[in-house]
This record gives C-alpha cells, structure tokens and sequence, in this order.
C-alpha cells in the first residue's frame, strides 16, 4: 500500500503538469466555442433562412458524429491535407471548440427564445438598431439564463478532453497511463486521474454556480422554487 | 404634405395583409399637436397592427405615413430615427427585465441619443418623477408592481422626447386596482399637451381624453367623432351596439355615476 502512495506521491508533479494541459485544452475550447456560438446563436434566431440553414447544417455535422471520429477525421484527415502541421494539443482544442460551438449556439439560442418577441420590440420602438438590441438588450439576459446549461457543457467537454489520448495530447490520462504501463500499477494511477477529474468539474462547476448567483436579476428566476 | 404646421401625424390609406387575411384595409386619419385619439373596437379588428405600422414595427403593405412634415414610410434607412420620435407603451410593458427601472428609461438615451451619462441619469430620474417613482428607481422589474411596470414603461419612452405617444391597451394587463394609476398618468400626460394615440377598451378615459374617437372594426374605420356625439348620437348603428356592450362591461364614465 505504501508502495502505491510513494508511487503517487512521486507521480503527481507529472499529473498536474497534464492537469493545466487539459485545464488549457478545455478552457480554449470553451472559449473558441463562446466566441463562435454566440453568433452563430443570433444567426440562427434573426438571421435570414440561408444562414439560419448554413448554421442548423454545422450544427448538424458537429453533433451527429462521435467526438473520436471528429478528432481523427481533422488531425489525421482535414489538417494533414491542409498541410497544416498542427501541434495535437491545438488541434485538440480546434476540433473540440468548433464542436463546442456547436452544442453552445443551441444553449443560446433556446435562452434568446425563451426570451419573448417584447424585449426586441421595445428595444426597436426605442429606436435601436437590431444590433445594438441584440447586444445591449437580448444578450445580456440570455447569458444569464444559458449558465446553467452552459455549466453542463462545461462538464461534458471537460471529460471529453480525455479522449484527446487517442491523439496523443499530454494531459492527465495521457501521463496516467504512461505511467501504469511503465510501472504495472493501472489502479492506483487511473484513482488518482479519476480524482483529479472529480475535482475538475467540481470545480468548475462551483464557479459557475457562483457566477449564476452574483449575476441573478433581483426579484426574477429565483434559484430554489418553493413548489 | 399640406403646409399645416399643427399636423404632427397623418396616416394615409394603410392596408396589411397577413397571409391571406387582411388585417387592415385602407386606414386614414390624422392627429394635429396636442390632440389625444383613442381607438377602440372589438379584438381582432387591427387597432395593434395599426399602432404598430405607425412606427414601422410592422412593415406596411401599402400606404403613407407622416410624421410632421416627414415622410416616415419612404426611408426605411432612417426608422430608427422615426421610431426615436415615436414613444411606444405596450400592453404588457415589455421593460427590460435585466436593467433597472432608472436604467431602463437610461438606455434609450445612451445608447440611441448618445447623451453622456451623467446627463442622461438626471433626465431619466426626472422623467421617473413625472410618473411617481422616482423612490423605485433602483428596483428591477420583477419587483414592482404591473401599475408600476407600465409606468416606468411610459417614462421611458417619454424620455426620448417623442412628438407623439402611442398606447397599445396600455391598461389591459393591469389589475383593476392598477388602472386608475395608470390612467392617471396617461391624463396628465393629454392636460400638458402630448399628442397621442392611445388604443384602450376604458370608455370612460376615452370620454374624459379623447379629442376624437375613431371605432374600428373588421380593418376599416367604422364611425369617427367628438366622443360626446359617438356616444350620444352616433351615425352608425353598430358603433351605437359595441359602445353599449362595453359600457355595460366596463362601467360608465364619471359623469354618467
């Protein structure tokens, strides 16, 4: 047993240096996947039909194939052809954060519906432009409502990170399982990566909690219903 | 446009389909500064889609519209400049719920008149003192009540200087209690010399404000007139039959108690 924990013990400064591999890899995907999702959520909801149908057909492509196949088919497919001789790691984050994109824009884009035809109205009868309706009025209330969803997401991709093994990224489970097959010790090694994941999304996810609370609309959407 | 300086709103033969239903067929009138005119007719007979292709809410099939010497439905370009001059009150307030009641009567002038804040924050506190709430300021929406919404709501849209206000049933959500708040502000807003338009089923406001009634039904404007001869003589049969009913339903006006 104390054989396991030496081993553990002296393992770890190589599991964290993964740990910020995928804290990187996740929060550049996240970011890539806001930054895209956010328009591709307006564009959705008050673009004209072609680029709404432009949009529902990534959409429909990123979410309708295994995270492993997308991975391979960029890295070792899309990327390769382009010539492009990407590190895995920003492959990784490319391919993740245009995935992303894709389940984000629909997290929006439910928070901007469920919003009601009046905000725009009014905001219009102001004299706004549409733009600055959407930035000023529609955004700032839909984000708010998409945390929740989003923390999901946060979570979900979190996990998914582990599956960038497969192309060789160095982050946590990459680094675990160079040292279970080096030392014969699977157990230990994968406890302690299933745990460093634990904290992870523990983690993130009481962040995002906090953010929800701090940003709440006083009076609206209280988080604990009495009924 | 006739050189008439008085004229600060004339609509000219307006039609709106939608689908295959029209919804307005030919509507025609016009509003001389400082007058009030309320529409009233049964649902369903296009007094909101008018409102609404008044400030180019909704685009218009075909006919004009003037905003004083202005046309408003050839320069599609410029609504938003239009729409600026245009305040709207909606049935059910439509505030921005993510912004307080200050800031919600901010906003417009920040962000559409560019006014520098400082400035903007003590028009918007004075114009939420015009409609008795300058104590509420910092409340959000969902914590005031609906009398209190639509007030806010008429604050701010009389915060960007309109030259003429349009009100949709701006009592229709209110609970009966809250009317009379309301209808209080919408009054004092006629006596200082605002020119409006205000769509509403409460007959005895309509008497007490109006400068002119027009009942619509079916898309056309059925009987127009000073409100004492709708009520009293009107020329129209069935102006006399929808005044009746909804006299009956919402009560007679002051006078008549």
């Amino acid at each position: 047993m104390n054989e396991n924990l030496a081993l553990i013990y002296q393992s770890l400064p190589y599991l964290l240096k993964g740990c910020a591999i995928t804290i990187g890899l996740v929060g550049g995907a996240l970011g890539l996947g806001f930054i895209i999702g956010i328009p591709m959520s307006v564009g959705q909801v008050y673009g004209n039909k072609y680029l709404s149908a432009l949009i529902s057909l990534y959409v429909w492509f990123f979410r309708g194939l295994p995270v492993l196949v997308l991975l391979f088919l960029f890295y070792f497919g899309l990327f390769s052809f382009l010539g492009l001789n990407l590190p895995a790691f920003t492959a990784a984050i490319l391919v993740l954060g245009l995935r992303s994109a894709a389940y984000q824009s629909q997290i929006f884009r439910g928070s901007i519906q469920s919003l009601g035809e009046g905000q725009m109205l009014a905001a219009r009868s102001l004299g706004m432009k549409k733009s600055e309706a959407i930035l000023y009025i529609i955004l700032p209330q839909a984000l708010r409502i998409s945390i929740p969803g989003w923390s999901n997401e946060y979570a979900i991709l979190l996990k998914d990170s582990a599956i960038t093994y497969a192309i060789g990224v160095m982050e946590i489970l990459t680094r675990a399982n160079f040292i279970a097959t080096r030392t014969y010790k699977p157990m230990p090694m994968f406890l302690t990566c299933a745990v460093i994941f634990i904290i992870l999304t523990y983690g993130g996810v009481k962040i995002l909690d906090l953010l929800e609370n701090k940003v709440s609309i006083p009076g609206y959407g209280e988080r604990r219903s009495e009924f | 446009m006739q050189k008439d300086k008085n004229l600060v709103l004339r609509v000219e033969d307006i039609h709106k389909k939608y689908g295959k239903e029209e919804i307005l067929k030919g509507i025609s009138f016009e509003i001389e500064k400082g007058q009030t005119k309320v529409i009233i007719g049964p649902s369903g007979s296009g007094k909101s889609t008018l409102l609404r292709c008044i400030n180019q809410l909704t685009i218009l099939d075909k006919g004009k519209i003037w905003l004083e010497n202005e046309e408003v439905t050839q320069t599609k370009k410029n609504i938003n400049r239009f729409r600026q001059k245009m305040g709207m009150v909606f049935q059910d307030f439509n505030l921005f719920d993510h912004l307080t009641a200050l800031k919600n009567v901010e906003i417009g002038l920040v962000r559409v008149k560019k006014i520098d804040k400082k400035e903007a924050k003590e028009k918007a506190i004075e114009e939420l003192r015009q409609v008795g709430l300058e104590k509420q300021a910092d409340l959000y929406p969902a914590q005031l009540s609906g009398g209190q919404k639509q007030r806010v709501s008429i604050a701010r849209a009389l915060a960007m200087d309109p030259k003429v206000m349009l009100f949709d049933e701006p009592t229709s959500a209110l609970d009966p209690e809250l009317i009379g708040e309301v209808l209080e502000v919408i009054k004092k807003l006629a006596l200082s010399g605002m020119t409006m338009v205000v769509v509403t089923h409460e007959m005895g406001f309509a008497r007490s404000v109006a400068n002119e009634i027009i009942f619509m039904e079916g898309g056309r404007i059925i009987d127009q007139g000073i409100p004492y001869k709708l009520f009293t003589d009107p020329d129209h049969e069935r102006t006399r039959q929808f005044l009746c009913k909804i006299t009956e339903l919402y009560g007679k006006s002051e006078e008549e108690k």
